[in-house]
């Protein structure tokens, strides 16, 4: 990290989930933020069912889960200065998540290099070590991502930078 | 249409997200509508990642049930996304192609397209654990 956290990386880090619409139309929760890592919760919701013959949550609501958690820790890897675009995501699914459990995922930016993070991720549904699946991603911070903070700026008129 | 297909069709999740599949054929289309809340960066405005990840999921398992008769649903063994561009605030499409159809496992490949089919948004490559029905 070449740059000191930024002190409002927390409030930064709610904005980014509890202003994405489809982070909370999915309920997700942002548990922690950290030097390079977050933590978010999935609740379960009887909406979000792939299977209704199991009750099995769907995996597209772990991917959302895995792709935005490890979107915080790849911007709090950059300190919380740069927003990122996700550029890959893979998922390894161990397991169907027990139905009526919420999933907590974990994310750890390993590193960051130039403009790109690398990311890996875990999520459970109560026991981490057991977990239901596993992600590993890369980040990158865009020109879209940047115009998007300017705006944010705007809107803002600086109070959140 | 067959009963896996519909059961995926009527999932609650699937239903929530606004997804539904054009068949012509054996050619199978996912169509996601845009709505605000798959809307991922409002200030782009860019759709959730995560939603085009999963509507990639949710067309890849369609296609595997439009191409044989199975037990149950698909299940994901693993999935991989390349985001290209970010997908912006219109609906997606996506279509599948089935690398390998074995008797426990299929391997799937998607493309996500909005404007034009040559510049996709996200391609997405997943394999799946699955029961033929039709196998012995």
């Amino acid at each position: 990290m070449d740059k000191a956290p930024h002190p409002q990386l927390v409030e930064l880090g709610h904005l980014m989930v509890d202003g994405s619409p489809h982070a909370v139309h999915l309920g997700l929760k942002l548990e922690a933020i950290g030097e390079g890592s977050a933590q978010m919760r999935a609740p379960y919701h009887g909406d979000f069912v792939g299977d209704p013959e199991t009750g099995v949550i769907h995996g597209g609501v772990v991917t959302a889960l895995l792709d935005h958690v490890c979107g915080l820790a790849a911007f709090a890897g950059f300190g919380g200065h740069d927003p990122v675009a996700t550029l890959d995501l893979r998922l390894d699914y161990m397991r169907p998540a027990q139905p009526g459990a919420d999933i907590v995922a974990e994310a750890h930016c390993v590193k960051t290099s130039g403009l790109i993070a690398f990311v890996r991720a875990s999520a459970h549904d109560g026991d981490p070590d057991n977990p239901v699946a596993l992600a590993q991603s890369t980040f990158m911070v865009t020109r879209a991502s940047q115009k998007a903070v300017e705006k944010a700026k705007a809107l803002f008129k600086g109070d959140a930078s | 249409m067959s009963q896996s297909l519909e059961r995926l069709l009527t999932s609650p999740y699937v239903k929530a997200m606004g997804v539904r599949f054009d068949q012509h054929g054996d050619e199978l289309t996912g169509v996601m509508a845009f709505a605000p809340h798959i809307v991922g960066n409002p200030l782009i405005p860019a759709l959730h990642g995560g939603a085009v990840g999963a509507f990639m999921e949710m067309t890849a398992s369609a296609s595997l049930l439009c191409a044989a008769e199975l037990e149950g649903l698909p299940k994901t063994i693993d999935v991989s996304v390349d985001y290209l561009r970010p997908a912006a605030a219109k609906d997606v499409y996506a279509r599948a192609v089935i690398g390998r159809l074995g008797s426990r496992v299929a391997n799937v490949r998607v493309e996500a397209w909005q404007d034009r089919r040559e510049a996709p948004v996200a391609t997405l490559h997943a394999h799946f654990m699955i029961k033929r029905v039709d196998a012995a």
